[in-house]
């Protein structure tokens, strides 16, 4: 995902003396216990609820201001699915709280033990423009599930969404505790001095490399949500119809394909090719009509320098003679409509970052277990997808390619299955979140062990005579006859 | 844990002479000498143990490393180590190691650190093995799917969690238990499929070198390796890009090495120290409580390890009744010259027990001695030492002691005991002997720590069903038992799905009635969804 620098308004100053002091005044909070409480973590929890109903058409209004975003993707992307996490956080939490019991040993006999959930403190949640509300929201469900006090700092690339955030939150949530701090370079600098409990950032694996080595000198716990260049491969004997109307849903009923775990590019085989072409042209045109780039069911690039980065993806020699469908350009209104591009060489720029755009590549391998290769020649994806009704082939996808998740028959809709931990591995992330997951993202797994003062055995304590050591040899072992020869210094060494 | 000897581009050397009548160490000579890159070399031909291997003229440095790497990787891809059945063969392979070699591993422990033939048993050995047996016992189970529910939304579907290796691991660990600290990690690494580097610590030299020996001997060498050495081996490892990297140390060498890490966006398992407390109550059955403590403090590792007691705070009142306990617990554990005793560790090496007396001889501290406080430098050892109401800010309670004192600070109520530890960083383990129900209650309520045991020190490392790692300074990430596998472990969602069930209303173009339909999907609104089916609503 995105998180360039741009230029920001002349606000007055957040530098490391106002972070500084920021953070003071929530560990001061956090200290009082007052986030620890389950009352506390469902107010706050029932304001984010109430403020996201509340405020729908605001919400709204602000994504369509930052990317144009069709409103019912804005429904259904990010206000609907933060509802969701809100009331599965307000109906599992109690649950989520309780220390959970886990069975002792022998060595220890008698005792009980348990594992406690407590909070980490105060986090910091660093989030993204390209689905501003949910992934800064997203993350703070978690964080206020787990009892901690935080900051949020969402991103400057959507400004609307930002300003919008930080006017809602301090409405609606308890701002001892929780606050919003708008910026860009200079105030998340300003922020990643300071100590924090956790750091949960959201966005691209260049400045998630910045944040982890600025956590790394106070040995804060980072999660990275990341992205990559997530694959479809997409087999023959499918229903094709069905499959590319979820290819479009997940790449350009996405943001416009700017979305973390939208499809990057395509792999089927040579013979297949035209056919898998054919039906995505003939399902984008239903969506979007002859001239996508007047519709206002797809978002807008987000900004100029996006757009730039695109176009010159898309006007790379080797690439541009590779156009199928689309590439038409708008860019007045940055917009830039469904491209499909056949067959670009895989030392093409295009082939080697991210997309997040647009543009979607179709490559071609002789038989379709070839492209398990072809993903895993590469960095590790948050996501990856098949459409086959070929059961050993889905079996050997599952086995063979590692992504953050995978999806058969569909694309990015388990995102939604909140009983599924949602994160990268590699180059795609560290870390993951949703549902329970969250709340585990911001708890310390505190181990208790309980005893009592019966039961205690010499054997443990110095001086170690050597029955003593026999004696445990014996125990540790389980061998009943060594137990005894050893109580009855009977053992032959 | 691991203190900073080895920092700073310093190297140690070592040489164990040996006298005619035992086989025991009797002067680990120490000196510090910054032109030899590889440390422990020996300097007389007979008397002398040869610590390191043979290859004196090799060194291990970034190309070593990164052809290291690459083999590994290639053996990862090959997708052996995935099978259920490379990995019980290895989890075997290090169960029969322990088995056959336990004499060599007591004996390479005597010789670092002194360490009890029984202490070496019980804490290293068996607990080993007791971890290796675990993960051959689960491996079936731990290795299978999860299931998951669905939800309404992507109905028909289903989905699971799988667990799969995350390729090729780092593992960084300690000279205090250096055995234990090396292998527990290897066993969670290997469970989880993955190929793996141990860098056992130049500080615990026997041990480091028998490791080496003994993986190369009883496991798959294309996939698990050992690599030795100090400063200079460790950096050439954390150029390379790992997929995990789990360290066990000090905080210092910890924030290295994460942000060593960073540059390959790797994620790490920090498991470091702190100061834990433990906090006496005056109702407890005193004998055994004490014994606890000793058991906790001298008889682990005297006092080396990161889950020893650091510090006791108890009342005004009951600080004299406690020491008298304590001196009678040390006599009866250790004899009256507890520095002769065969049953505590001596200190590692040098720099340690320089860094120690130091603690120990600050003006303010050491005539807040009660108990102990003798030393001995030949021989590395200091007896069990006891402070009472020694300042707050005094060297010896800022940092980790890691050694065999133990300072005891006294409070008008325990409560304010909680304010105290709660005032420092969060240690790796907290502990509180009392009775007293409600003050359980409180501490496990409001002390923050990797982890606590009520009533008993360090015992609650065994017990397989609990996490075991830090928090805040006392570090990041958790082991032990499953806890392990899922740390060297990605858990990848994977959800699948039918041609089936596929509505149109998830897609483009989006009509008013789609949005309404939608809506009253999400919201159950069952009303709205007939409204909107037959167009009905009056928005």
């Amino acid at each position: 995902m995105g998180g360039e620098k741009e230029e920001t308004s002349s606000k007055p100053a957040f530098d490391v003396g106002a972070a500084s002091e920021l953070v003071g005044k929530l560990r001061g909070a956090f200290a009082s216990g007052k986030t620890r409480s389950y009352q506390w973590r469902e107010s706050q929890l029932k304001g984010l609820l109430k403020m996201t109903e509340e405020h729908e058409q605001e919400i709204a209004d602000a994504l369509h201001s930052d990317l144009a975003k069709p409103e019912l993707e804005s429904y259904i992307y990010e206000a609907a699915m933060l509802k969701n996490s809100c009331r599965l956080a307000l109906k599992e939490l109690k649950r989520w709280m309780v220390p959970e019991k886990a069975k002792t040993s022998l060595t220890t006999f008698p005792s009980s033990a348990e594992i406690v959930p407590e909070p980490l403190g105060v986090v910091l949640i660093i989030s993204a423009w390209n689905y501003p509300y949910l992934l800064s929201l997203d993350p703070v469900v978690g964080a206020i599930a787990a009892g901690n006090a935080l900051v949020l700092k969402p991103s400057e690339i959507a400004p609307a969404t930002s300003s919008l955030l930080a006017k809602l939150m301090g409405e609606y949530l308890d701002t001892s505790c929780i606050r919003v701090v708008e910026g860009a370079v200079p105030e998340t600098t300003a922020l990643l001095e300071q100590k924090w409990d956790k750091i949960f950032y959201t966005g691209n694996g260049k400045i998630g490399r910045i944040i982890m080595a600025a956590a790394a000198k106070h040995l804060t716990p980072v999660a990275l949500e990341l992205g990559g260049k997530s694959p479809v491969v997409v087999d023959s004997g499918i229903d094709l119809k069905v499959s590319c109307r979820r290819i479009i849903a997940g790449k350009w009923g996405c943001n416009n394909g700017q979305a973390c775990i939208s499809p990057d590019y395509v792999i089927t085989t040579r013979e297949h090719a035209p056919k898998v072409v054919d039906a995505l042209k003939q399902e984008l045109e239903k969506f979007y009509g002859k001239n996508p780039l007047e519709s206002k069911d797809l978002s807008r690039i987000v900004n100029s320098n996006h757009f730039f980065r695109l176009s010159k993806l898309l006007d790379d020699d080797k690439v541009s003679g590779k156009v199928v469908h689309g590439g038409e350009k708008d860019q007045s209104k940055l917009r830039i409509a469904p491209t499909l591009l056949l067959d670009v060489p895989r030392d093409a720029l295009i082939m080697q970052e991210e997309i997040f755009g647009p543009l979607l590549p179709i490559l071609t391998v002789d038989k379709i277990e070839d492209s398990f290769d072809v993903i895993n020649s590469g960095m590790k994806p948050l996501a990856a997808y098949l459409f086959t009704n070929n059961k050993k082939l889905r079996e050997e996808f599952v086995m063979s390619v590692s992504a953050g998740g995978l999806v058969v028959n569909d694309t990015t809709v388990h995102l939604a299955i909140l009983s599924l931990p949602f994160g990268g591995v590699g180059e795609s992330g560290i870390g993951a979140y949703h549902g329970k997951f969250s709340f585990d993202a911001f708890s310390h797994k505190k181990a208790v062990v309980y005893r009592g003062f019966m039961g205690d055995a010499a054997i443990r304590y110095p001086p170690y005579t050597k029955m003593k050591l026999r004696l445990l040899k014996a125990l540790i072992t389980g061998n009943f006859f060594a137990i005894i020869r050893a109580i009855f210094g009977l053992s032959k060494d | 844990m691991l203190w900073a000897a080895g920092g700073c581009g310093r190297t140690l050397v070592f040489g164990y002479h040996f006298t005619a009548k035992s086989d025991l160490p009797l002067l680990p000579v120490l000196s510090s000498c910054p032109a030899i890159s590889l440390l422990c070399r020996s300097a007389s031909a007979s008397g002398t143990f040869p610590v390191m291997a043979e290859e004196e003229n090799r060194v291990f440095g970034a190309s070593e490393a990164s052809l290291l790497i690459r083999e590994l990787r290639d053996s990862f891809k090959s997708g052996r180590t995935k099978s259920y059945d490379w990995r019980v063969s290895q989890l075997r392979g290090i169960e029969k190691m322990i088995e056959e070699r336990e004499k060599d591993i007591i004996q390479a422990l005597y010789m670092d650190l002194s360490k009890p033939e029984l202490e070496s048993f019980f804490s290293e050995i068996s607990t080993s093995k007791s971890s290796c047996k675990k993960a051959l016992k689960e491996l079936k189970k731990w290795m299978m799917p999860e299931k998951v529910k669905t939800s309404m939304t992507t109905y028909p579907s289903s989905a699971e969690i799988v667990s799969e290796p995350l390729g090729v691991v780092l593992v960084i660990s300690a000279w205090n238990y250096p055995f234990l600290l090396s292998l527990d990690p290897v066993i969670g690494a290997i469970a989880a499929g993955n190929a793996v580097v141990l860098k056992p610590s130049e500080i615990a030299p026997a041990t480091s070198s028998l490791l080496a020996r003994l993986l190369e001997e009883y496991l798959d060498k294309s996939a698990i390796r050992v690599v030795e050495g100090a400063v200079p081996e460790t950096t050439a490892l954390l150029d390379q890009k790992w997929d995990k990297i789990m360290y066990t140390g000090s905080g210092r060498v910890g924030r290295i090495v994460m942000a060593a890490a960073a540059r390959h966006l790797t994620p790490v398992i920090l498991e470091l120290g702190g100061k834990c407390p433990a906090i006496v109550d005056s109702n407890v059955k005193l004998e055994v409580c004490v014994r606890r403590i000793i058991a906790g403090k001298w008889a682990a590792n005297s006092g080396q390890a990161c889950i020893s007691i650091d510090y006791i705070i108890t009342t005004k009142q009951f600080a004299p009744k406690l020491i008298d306990a304590l001196k009678k617990g040390i006599e009866e554990s250790f004899g009256e010259k507890p520095i002769e005793s065969p049953d505590m560790s001596r200190i590692v090496n040098a720099f340690h027990f320089k860094r120690l007396v130091n603690l120990l001889d600050e003006e303010r501290v050491y005539h807040k001695i009660v108990l102990g406080g003798q030393r001995e430098e030949k021989l590395l050892k200091i007896a069990p030492t006891v402070l009472l109401d020694v300042p707050e800010d005094s060297q010896i309670m800022q940092e980790e002691i890691f050694g065999p004192m133990l300072p005891i600070l006294t409070v008008e109520n325990l409560e304010e005991g909680f304010e105290v530890v709660n005032s420092k960083p969060k240690p790796l383990a907290a502990y509180l002997f009392t009775n007293n129900e409600q003050l359980k209650k409180e501490f496990v309520q409001n002390v923050s720590a990797g982890g606590m045991l009520v009533n008993d020190a360090i015992l609650h490392v065994t017990v397989p069903g609990l996490p075991f790692g830090g928090i805040g300074e006392s570090g990041i990430g958790a082991y032990h038992g499953k806890f392990s596998f899922d740390a060297f472990s990605h858990k990848k969602g994977v959800m699948y799905r039918s041609f089936e069930g596929d509505s149109s209303v998830r897609y483009p173009p989006y009509t008013p009635k789609k949005q309404r339909l939608l809506k009253a999907l999400i919201n159950g609104n069952i009303i709205g969804i007939i409204l909107a089916l037959i167009s009905w609503y009056r928005k």
